[in-house]
């Protein structure tokens, strides 16, 4: 398996990379980690003219947590998000969700940015971004501007991303107390046959502000927004759950593949969803 | 497409080399620089039998592309130990038959390394975690698990001598 | 000289014979990064062979235009069948005594069929230039059922002379193959028939494949100065394909060197012959450049060789009392596009019938019908021994049916139906003779060792929690107790494309007491270098430090049939032993000449020859090998060596009882595996510490094929499963522990009495895990659920049988 021949651009800055895609148009992609992007090309089934890695732009590294804001660089990779203590105590779900993504190689070159701009259903970062509720920057030529993770995801690798922007940084604020991410998958490596992120916040007795999403079940990920409220004002027992997964359901749309029947997976997916209620509940 | 001039540090030693930018970095170190040890297995970064160390980093090189690899400091397994002092992972390894027909094997030590090097004392769970980037078609990974712990046990009562 | 000291504890430990576990003389070339894999061979010249293959499972080749790969720079030739049809190797013989297209003429059969072979200077133009190829296609009707291939019109194989006989006489349907019969028929359909109890199941084992971590590839060197050709390869049996290639191109044998340098596991799938083979020797020769190809992990799991794809239809009778009475069984055996099965010539189904299994039934019919379908061709025997492991299923699925149909405990069902110590050798129904075993004993060796009655009581209350709403997980508990049928094979019944299975040793004694041996069987990675050695120190007194083992260079090696079948102890072993005890009878002629005495006057003790009574008296093997090159012996040549072909009398029989312990989740479909426990009895036990690494590899492949590893396909013949996304390798983290044990029943006719081990753990573990699921769901009715128990079946098991509310 051997990618075909294309141009390489290893830019220093944020504003020269845009000026090369914008120059080159869709013949040109970006390459974070590249653990999407390189087998891909190796089964040539993305034809990639430029080639625009970013490794070299330190204004897309590093994470913060100042002021009430977690601001985490496109290119930081995943084995930098489990690894950050300032991020494992101002967002712990990421830590969580993180881990269980892929192999601790891939890990190490898969990036945040790459994870979510790439538009992947299967992966973990977009659903996870939406139930932060997460700000994706983005810059073009035109300057920059600001998309909500939850307004992000068009369908199967089509975002709002234009062909010449890039996404450089994601924000969002420290999350509720009451977090999980529960995923089911066949191995290690594999993408997941349902996963959910929930995060919930505790008022007095009851579930306060309460969200959900759900990943690989539909083209995009899936912010249930209607899972969260039958959440809210309940002390998350059964019968709100029910009303979370039924909810839930209502707004997947997952297909058949080699992870199982859409029957399976719609069974899957509340399983999993009652699963991470529990967790993210009892940690609340 | 033109070719381009690439700088590594290879165990140690500086390396110079015009290739393509697709070029991938396994096929680099095996064919340019004669590296055999890390193989070649799945191609699609699931096996991990080209298991590199790249700036402090166990990745698949097999997916790591020639140009991305520009300027990197790179340790496969023939930077590990020599025939005259072997790398206490090499050692345990063959002490506890953590191999078999060794296609694996030059990647899982490396990895290894870079784990005892985050870990320095992981239990059995976290070595089952942190090698799940490698896959093995013959050892069944109870062998290798135990060679990594004992490795782990080893190096450590050796910092304990030398301190 | 002379002197008493050391002890003989203190040789016998210095010889690292036979049950020492001794560790590894690979591992030091491995563990650095020095091992000589295929893909390492690097020629001066050496250009890259890449195949074009086929997208369509089924689908006629009109034209191929290859005029803008050829314009590509740095591509030397393209290869179609046109190309190799003058020299008649378009086709080529498969071992099943079919034939298989090398490259597509004028169709194709299955998805990733080769097309074109490319070569190029190097791999990235080859891959480039295969893009540019041009192949039109016009697409025929898919079938991928090989029932519904016996019921279509659809030829697929229309290079067949309809109604002609095939290489196992007559075929009934146009994509009909064989069928292969034995047994009494008759005889076990009247017992069947009048019998008290009878189960009947469908008992499907699924199309796998080996996936060796490193992939298949060879290297052809043609040096037309010389007129020799020089071939390196993944390949478990070197001088087999020496031959075959002789054959096929017409270079006299002589003039062909195989080398098979070391191989990154082979599990069967490094049998076969390869169209990949073929078109680098042929390339070879006509640029006059060493030509590399190395397989893809796409192109392996698409077009080398498949395992497996058995519809195991099954009866077996019983009284009520559960005295098995018959059994019954017919086999859909799906082989795909070509009959490519790597099986002894005679056998087209293998060892199959071995599917008795550990029982004493006093009679069987076994009959298995060969299809064509528009799947890869294959059917090699992954880590089994001809179609073993699917009879080992078969048997023990089977049990456990009727031990439900009897409403009696299947650990009792095996118990009162094993084949007793006192019987053996012991003639089965299908015809074969178990040379040995202690099945009662191992299997309660194995039941006290796991707390078996303990666990059917943690079960019965995990069933009542479970029905209480308590749980959503169920206890299973997977039991087997299977008999091997290894070591092919007696030559009288066993060939490879008409060469005898025999194997073979060849040592040479060097003048200061240390040996090199050279064998005819090749490891592909189980540490022959290691225990071979082991085998002949204890025979020879050499230590096995001082043996060097040399296997896999058909120009140094004696010609031997390879590695499989778990036939290299077996064989090859014994042709070890063999071979050193030609060694220690010259020995001992020059031994008894050295010290004046008669040579029945001698006895062997560990390294020496000693004179009875006279225990002062001795001439170790190292002096004696320096008197064969130094003194002039009457009537004895100068030299000490010796060489061994061994024609084993019988198979061996090494059997085994696996208790696995296993959790499932009825809502998710995942399962945990609680506890292992695996005995083996695979006779003498040459290096107990390979052993016990050989069975934890095969219960981990077992695991992967028993609970997700398949090679699917859909309607349309795609290959779903093609790359390790989906194709489940089992990381460090899906894999238990295990715990292994052992009983020891030598095997009588082989010279140390050694069975072989290296297929065991998936021949048992297969069924072990299989039953675990399907014993968690016993207690709610479930029969037969088929297998890969992934995810979503184990989900849909438990949905059919009304778990899910």
């Amino acid at each position: 398996m051997i990618p075909p021949a294309f141009e390489y651009h290893r830019p220093q800055d944020v504003a020269s990379a845009v000026q090369i895609l914008a120059e080159q148009g869709d013949e040109a992609r970006c390459l974070a980690g590249g653990h999407s992007l390189i087998p891909m090309m190796k089964l040539r089934m993305a034809a990639v003219e430029h080639l625009v890695d970013l490794q070299d732009i330190a204004e897309m590294q590093g994470i913060t947590t100042e002021s009430g804001t977690i601001r985490i660089g496109a290119m930081v990779t995943q084995h930098e998000l489990i690894t950050s203590d300032a991020l494992a105590s101002a967002a712990p779900i990421i830590r969580e969700a993180a881990l269980q993504i892929a192999d601790p190689q891939v890990r190490y070159m898969g990036t945040v940015g790459g994870n979510v701009a790439n538009g992947d259903p299967g992966n973990d970062m977009p659903g996870l971004m939406q139930a932060l509720d997460a700000t994706f920057h983005l810059h073009g030529p035109d300057g920059a501007r600001d998309v909500a993770a939850r307004e992000f995801f068009e369908a199967a690798y089509m975002t709002a991303r234009e062909d010449e922007e890039i996404l450089t940084a994601i924000t969002f604020a420290p999350h509720a107390k009451g977090y999980a991410y529960e995923k089911q998958k066949r191995k290690i490596g594999d993408y997941a046959t349902a996963a959910a992120a929930v995060l919930i916040e505790k008022d007095g007795m009851v579930a306060g502000n309460a969200t959900v999403a759900m990943t690989n079940l539909s083209d995009t990920p899936v912010f249930s927004e209607a899972a969260g409220a039958a959440l809210t004002g309940t002390s998350c027992d059964a019968h709100a759950m029910k009303a979370a997964i039924d909810a839930m359901l209502n707004d997947i749309d997952p297909t058949e593949d080699n992870r199982g029947p859409v029957e399976f997976k719609r069974h899957v997916a509340g399983v999993i969803l009652s699963r991470a209620i529990s967790r993210a509940w009892d940690r609340a | 497409m033109s070719k381009m001039h690439i700088k590594l540090t290879v165990n140690g030693k500086e390396e110079e080399l015009l290739a393509e930018p697709r070029e991938l970095l396994i096929y680099v170190l095996r064919e340019r620089l004669n590296l055999t040890g890390p193989h070649v297995g799945c191609e699609t970064s699931h096996c991990g039998a080209c298991t590199v160390e790249m700036n402090g980093k166990s990745v698949k090189s097999c997916t790591v592309l020639a140009a991305q690899a520009n300027g990197a400091e790179i340790t496969t397994i023939e930077g590990l130990g020599t025939p005259d002092e072997l790398h206490v992972l090499q050692k345990m390894f063959k002490e506890h038959h953590g191999l078999q027909c060794g296609y694996c094997t030059p990647g899982m030590i490396t990895r290894a390394h870079r784990l005892l090097q985050e870990n320095p004392n992981p239990s059995e769970e976290e070595v089952r975690f942190g090698m799940a980037g490698n896959l093995c078609r013959c050892t069944g990974y109870q062998n290798i698990v135990k060679s990594i712990m004992a490795a782990a046990a080893e190096m450590n009562s050796a910092k304990e001598a030398a301190e | 000289m002379n002197d008493m000291s050391p002890t003989r504890e203190e040789r016998v430990e210095k010889l690292k014979g036979l049950g020492s576990s001794r560790k590894r003389v690979e591992d030091a070339r491995f563990t650095q990064g020095k091992g000589n894999y295929v893909d390492d061979v690097k020629l001066p010249g050496m250009l890259h062979g890449d195949f074009v293959r086929s997208p369509y499972a089924h689908a006629r080749v009109k034209s191929i235009n290859i005029d803008a790969a050829m314009a590509l720079p740095g591509v030397i030739a393209v290869l179609t069948a046109k190309d190799l049809e003058p020299l008649s190797l378009h086709w080529m013989p498969t071992l099943a005594g079919d034939k298989q297209m090398v490259l597509a003429d004028g169709k194709v059969l299955f998805q990733g069929q080769e097309v074109a072979f490319v070569v190029a200077e190097d791999r990235y133009i080859a891959a480039d230039a295969c893009e540019l190829v041009e192949v039109d296609y016009e697409e025929l009707p898919v079938i991928v059922d090989p029932f519904e291939a016996l019921e279509s019109d659809t030829v697929l194989r229309e290079d067949l002379e309809a109604g002609a006989d095939g290489a196992h006489g007559p075929r009934k349907h146009h994509n009909h193959i064989f069928l292969w019969e034995e047994g009494e028929k008759e005889a076990t359909e009247q017992v069947i028939d009048s019998a008290e109890v009878v189960a009947e199941e469908m008992v499907y084992y699924h199309r796998t494949h080996p996936c060796p971590l490193e992939t298949c590839g060879s290297v052809a060197s043609m040096d037309k100065v010389n007129g020799k050709l020089t071939l390196w390869g993944t390949f478990q049996a070197p001088h087999v394909v020496r031959t075959v290639a002789s054959l096929l191109s017409g270079i006299e044998e002589h003039n062909i060197r195989v080398i098979s340098p070391d191989i990154g596991g082979g599990f069967g799938n490094k049998v076969g012959v390869y169209p990949g083979y073929v078109c680098s020797i042929v390339a070879s020769i006509v640029t006059g450049q060493p030509v590399k190809w190395i397989e893809d992990r796409m192109d392996n799991l698409m077009a080398t060789a498949f395992a497996r794809d058995y519809w195991m239809k099954g009866k077996i009778s019983a009284t009520k009392e559960g005295k098995i009475t018959g059994l019954h069984c017919h086999v859909t055996a799906d082989h795909g596009a070509f009959d490519a099965c790597a099986d002894p010539t005679k056998f087209p189904a293998g060892f199959f019938h071995i599917c008795t299994g550990s029982y004493d039934i006093p009679v069987a019919y076994v009959g298995v019908d060969g299809v064509y379908t528009n799947k890869a061709p294959g059917g090699v025997a992954y880590r089994c021994s001809f179609r073993v492991t699917e009879a080992a299923y078969f048997i023990e699925r089977m049990i456990e049916v009727l031990a439900m149909e009897l409403n009696m405990d299947a650990a009792e069902l095996r118990r009162i139906n094993f084949i007793k110590k006192d019987q053996f050798p012991y003639q089965s129904a299908l015809g074969w003779e178990f040379d040995s075993g202690d099945y009662h004993t191992a299997w309660d060796k194995a039941l006290d060792a796991v707390d078996y009655a303990g666990l059917r009581k943690e079960q019965e209350e995990r069933v009542a929690a479970f029905k209480r709403g308590e749980t959503r997980k169920l206890l299973g508990i997977g039991l087997t107790h299977f008999t091997e049928i290894v070591g092919a094979g007696p030559v009288k019944n066993c060939d490879i494309l008409g060469m005898g299975m025999f194997d073979s040793c060849e040592i040479r004694i060097h003048p200061t007491g240390s040996a090199v041996a050279r064998l005819g069987t090749i490891s592909q990675g189980q540490g022959h270098a290691t225990t071979f050695a082991q085998i002949l120190a204890s025979e020879t007194g050499i230590p096995a430090d001082s043996i060097t083992i040399e296997e896999g260079d058909t120009d140094t090696a004696p010609y031997g049939l390879g590695t499989y079948g778990s036939r290299s102890t077996p064989v090859a072993g014994a042709a070890t032993a063999m071979a050193g005890r030609k060694i220690r009878a010259k020995a001992q002629m020059i031994a008894a000449y050295l010290l004046e005495v008669h040579d029945n006057d001698l006895e062997w003790d560990v390294d020496r020859f000693v004179v009875k009574g006279a225990p002062e008296r001795f001439k170790t093997m190292a002096e004696i090998a320096y008197a064969a090159y130094n003194q002039a012996i009457p009537g004895v040549e100068p030299g000490l060596e010796a060489v061994s072909y061994y024609d084993p009398p019988n198979m061996t029989y090494p059997f085994g009882a696996y208790v696995c312990v296993m959790e499932i989740d009825v809502d998710t479909g995942e399962h945990e595996i609680r506890q292992f426990y695996a005995l083996d009895d695979c006779g003498t036990r040459i290096n107990p510490m390979v052993i016990e690494g050989q069975v934890h590899g095969g219960l981990t492949e077992a695991l992967a094929i028993a609970m997700g590893q398949e090679i699917a396909y859909d309607k349309l013949g795609n290959v779903k499963t093609g790359t390790l996304m989906d194709f489940f390798l089992p990381t460090a983290w899906e894999t238990p522990n295990y715990t292994t044990d052992f009983t020891e029943t030598p095997s009588p006719h082989h010279p140390i009495g050694a069975k072989g081990v290296g297929e065991s753990p998936n021949v048992g573990g297969v069924p072990a895990f299989s039953n675990a699921v399907h014993d968690a769901f016993r207690a709610f009715g479930l029969r037969q659920s088929h297998m890969p128990h992934d995810h979503w079946r184990i989900w849909k098991t438990a949905n059919d049988l009304g778990l899910h509310g």
